[in-house]
């Protein structure tokens, strides 16, 4: 209730603002309107997708350079310009995108700075742009016969867009590929891991931020009806981060409010400073610069998280019943499932796995045991992508998966959890669930944008709500998932597993953390999900939890295989007791 | 082209490479050690340069008020953190180290002034001020938010840089200045003429690149460093403070910015942001070098040095445009090469 107060006296304040203020502030308020879209596009990529670009300003000088081109020199129409524009950013943006956003880590940024730099310099330089001293004579835009000439009537204009894409960006991220898009920053692995293509989103985001930044031109070519190179620098582009970073690089609305305070603060200081110190110029880059350092550390996370925390935020529910997702078709019980033929790893000198061999059929739950560093979860990581065998072969139902990459391997039924637990912390436990079952969904981003997937949407959530239901999670839907205790976390990672509606569940040490009588609970829904034909392979430490759960086990020892067979075998094996216990020699 | 050009711009390429071969390693260093994106490195080089100018022209640096400055606000700070924790013992410490030094330093800074030919005393000074600020700068800046992501600490670092260039223009001026050639040694070597102070870059380059890696290599502080640099967490539960770490490798960095300064400050007239771009051109040739490898990020630096030394005979007006556009299949090279390690719980 409270944040709908806000959203609407906001909005009030907004549509007021031209009526009321002088013609000066109307300004400021237009270049926070321009500044908003371009950051907002950097909210998406960099403080939800973690995808750092220092380029930015120069995607908001393609849409300029491309309108004042296009309407200066072949006559067009400042409407037919918009969509041009936008086709010119997607071309370059995807080219960039494509070269750039395969550099990881501390390499993207000075990607984007390589060129962005290098575009400020083509603007600059190219004769067709008019050089460094720009394109003039742009015509103002007509909406439907009014002219836009003046500063108050292109207000409207500029937060009618603002407004829209920040509701289109909502959209987006509460959405299938929404939740994959939150998990990019620290979660890429797992969210290969349940089907999403984490290099195509990030593509997309890139492109996404880019059509923005290239709006926020187009308007603002119209807007000043001069484009020349010196606003599409690199200092721009870092300006743009400043604001994204100070208002809350978490949150949509940060890119408004860290637009705004920005341009305000600079704006202020340009005035300010100089009737204080009585010299020019110098001083307000210093204090510029003391404020940013000043405000990050007292708000490290920005200025909207900040406040975000003190406005209660609304209850949520879950919609209405709606049908359930289709299941998948389990396998007849004891066919041949998974087979691993002499499959190896080794980091450097460390053979992980050396040469292990196994066979596992469908409706069994099988147990890997083993005592630490025997090489248990490396075979997961082998058995879903996330390492690649040096030798040997993974088979699953008859296919050869060991060279798939992991999100192919989701495709064919394989789902898993984590040793060390793979949630993205800031988000809702319903949510982290619900990415497992990203492939059972189908629709898009662009659909997402406009809201056309809410069908598919409810059925993907309530489908995790039953999953978290039945873990016992059902009371905890709306939490976000970094606030429970681990033992919870873990069970939220099986229910995302269950999700994906495997044929084969991965479980990496599920009962770790687990109390008693939350094991017994465990146990009692791994033989639930035997009976519906799910076939289960474990990796578990606690003796007791794995031999009265399992049909068979392997033993692993420095990454080979000691024994296998049933428990009781296995409990009396006097090479496992050795293993485990040492010998009595 | 003839060889004659071709050789003087390679001898130009050499000795800017050296100088981005310096700024590339302080910038490996602090990034490993503290994840800082060390964008205010190219300030402690436009310092030393104007420092070391000014000092020749017979007046006291206005670089002496942000040490002193500096050192009052650490104090200060300091002082409220100790009333705080109820215990006064670090206080003395403090006093001597951010108030009593940098007073020394002034002092020794305007008895440099008074003899503008004793060039020695002219680079001990002018490294006595400028060292002192990494450290201080890491205290003020970096040290609240240690645990930040990357992109907070870089946005702090891009901030830091604009206070630090509005500092340099308020106490030297827009006007660029020029060093004294060091002792004007030239050689001719058939066509080329190789000057004493193109010698003396590569020679102090080398010398600073050797004395780094035995202090890597064989001294306590430097193997904390390292450790850091590894893992953090782990070298935090050996008993090596991450703060005197962060702390020590601003103080490198700054040292090294120093140096920097000094050698170029008689080749080209400096002015208060020419720094930024220099640093600029050793983060491409520490990002050529994987920003791991020291011996890469200084080969990477001398390639960057040639690159920009001929680009700007061929085509001058692009040549900033070339350097870095010619870093994207590089990067994408360095990107593939390196087998990516999932970077989860990074920030």
């Amino acid at each position: 209730m409270m944040r709908r107060a806000l959203v609407l006296a906001a909005l009030a304040l907004l549509a007021a603002a031209p009526l009321v203020l002088p013609q000066f502030q109307v300004t400021l308020l237009n270049y926070i309107g321009l500044a908003s879209i371009v950051t907002l596009g950097l909210v998406l990529l960099t403080g939800i997708g973690g995808l750092i670009s220092f380029g930015q300003a120069a995607f908001v000088g393609v849409g300029a350079y491309a309108t004042a081109v296009l309407t200066t020199k072949v006559g067009m129409s400042p409407w037919l310009t918009l969509p041009a524009g936008l086709a010119v950013t997607l071309v370059v943006s995807l080219f960039l995108g494509f070269i750039t956003l395969r550099l990881s880590g501390h390499y993207l940024p000075l990607g984007t700075i390589a060129w962005g730099i290098a575009i400020y310099f083509v603007f600059g330089n190219l004769d067709f742009l008019g050089k460094y001293s720009g394109l003039a004579g742009i015509p103002p835009l007509t909406v439907l016969g009014w002219r836009l000439g003046d500063e108050r009537a292109f207000y409207y204009l500029i937060w009618a867009i603002t407004l829209l894409a920040l509701l289109v960006t909502r959209n987006l991220l509460d959405s299938r590929n929404g939740r994959a898009i939150r998990a990019l920053r620290n979660r890429g692995m797992m969210a290969e891991n349940f089907g999403v293509d984490t290099a195509r989103l990030k593509i997309i985001i890139f492109v996404y931020a880019a059509l923005l930044a290239a709006v926020s031109g187009w308007l603002y070519a119209h807007l000043l009806r001069f484009v020349s190179p010196q606003p599409f620098g690199i200092n721009d582009s870092i300006d743009y981060q400043f604001m994204a970073v100070i208002g809350g690089a978490t949150e949509l609305w940060g890119a408004v409010i860290g637009a705004a305070l920005l341009t305000l603060l600079k704006a202020w200081l340009r005035d300010l400073l100089p009737r204080l110190m009585e010299q020019s110029g110098n001083f307000e880059i210093i204090v510029f610069g003391l404020l940013v350092i000043v405000m990050l550390h007292r708000t490290r996370d920005g200025l909207v998280p900040y406040f975000a925390r003190l406005i209660p935020t609304p209850a949520q529910r879950l919609p209405k019943k709606v049908p359930p997702l289709p299941p998948r078709t389990q396998p007849k019980r004891d066919e041949s499932l998974l087979q691993l033929k002499g499959v190896s790893k080794s980091f450097g000198a460390l053979a992980a796995v050396k040469s292990l061999s196994f066979d596992m059929r469908s409706g069994e739950i099988l147990g890997l045991i083993g005592p630490n560093g025997a090489g248990k979860s490396t075979v997961f990581n082998l058995m879903t992508g996330v390492l690649a065998a040096d030798a040997g072969e993974i088979c699953f139902r008859g296919k050869r998966v060991d060279n798939l990459p992991g999100r192919d391997i989701a495709r064919c039924g394989l789902a898993r959890t984590y040793q060390h637990v793979h949630l993205v912390p800031s988000m809702s436990v319903l949510d982290n669930a619900a990415i497992g079952a990203h492939l059972r969904g189908r629709e898009g981003v662009l659909s997402a944008s406009l809201r056309l997937d809410r069908a598919e949407e409810a059925r993907l959530r309530q489908e995790a709500a039953c999953r978290l239901d039945w873990v016992g999670l059902g009371a905890h839907l709306f939490e976000a998932a970094g606030t429970l205790p681990l033992g919870s976390q873990r069970m939220v990672e099986i229910a995302r597993a269950l999700c994906a509606d495997p044929l084969l569940l991965l479980l990496d040490e599920p009962a770790a953390g687990l109390r008693y009588l939350e094991k017994q609970t465990l146990a009692k829904l791994l033989f639930s999900l035997r009976e519906r034909g799910v076939s289960i392979l474990l990796v578990e430490h606690d003796m007791e939890f794995v031999m009265g759960l399992v049909d068979r086990i392997v033993v692993m020892n420095f990454g080979e295989k000691l024994a296998e067979g049933s428990p009781r075998e296995i409990q009396s094996s006097p090479e496992v007791i050795e293993a485990y216990l040492g010998s009595v020699e | 082209m003839n060889l004659a050009i071709a050789l003087w711009l390679s001898q130009d390429a050499v000795t800017n490479g050296a100088i981005y071969a310096l700024i590339a390693l302080a910038l490996v260093v602090v990034f490993t050690v503290t994840r800082v994106i060390f964008v205010p490195q190219g300030e402690f080089i436009s310092y030393a340069a104007l420092s070391l100018a000014t000092l020749q022209s017979g007046k006291v640096p206005g670089t002496i008020y942000v040490l002193i400055g500096g050192g009052i606000i650490v104090a200060v700070l300091d002082g409220l953190a100790a009333l705080r924790r109820r215990s006064l013992k670090s206080l003395p410490e403090s006093t001597l180290l951010n108030i009593a030094l940098p007073l020394a330093i002034a002092a020794a800074a305007r008895w440099s002034a008074s003899r503008p030919d004793d060039l020695l005393l002219q680079v001990v000074v002018t490294i006595a001020i400028v060292m002192p600020l990494g450290p201080m700068l890491y205290r003020l800046a970096f040290q609240p938010l240690a645990n930040a992501s990357v992109l907070v600490l870089l946005v702090i670092a891009v901030a830091a840089h604009y206070v630090l260039t509005g500092l340099g223009l308020v106490f030297f001026g827009g006007e660029g200045l020029r060093a004294r050639m060091f002792p004007a040694l030239q050689f001719q070597v058939g066509v080329l003429t190789i000057s004493g102070q193109s010698i003396g870059v590569i020679v102090t380059a080398l010398v600073l690149i050797v004395l780094l890696a035995l202090v890597f290599g064989r001294t306590t502080y430097g193997k904390a460093l390292r450790a850091t640099a590894i893992n953090r967490v782990g070298a935090r539960l050996v008993g090596i403070s991450s703060e005197f770490s962060g702390r020590l490798s601003f103080a490198l960095a700054a040292l090294i910015g120093a140096v920097s300064g000094i050698l170029v400050a008689p080749i080209t007239t400096i002015y208060y942001d020419t720094g930024f771009m220099i640093s600029l051109k050793g983060f491409v040739g520490a990002i050529i070098g994987g920003m791991t490898s020291y011996p890469l990020a200084a080969l990477g630096s001398l390639a960057v040095g040639f690159l920009e030394s001929y680009s700007s005979f061929w085509a001058s007006a692009f040549k900033e445009s070339i350097v870095f556009t010619l870093i994207i299949p590089v990067l994408l090279w360095r990107s593939l090469a390196t087998r990516r390690s999932e970077e989860e719980d990074d920030s």
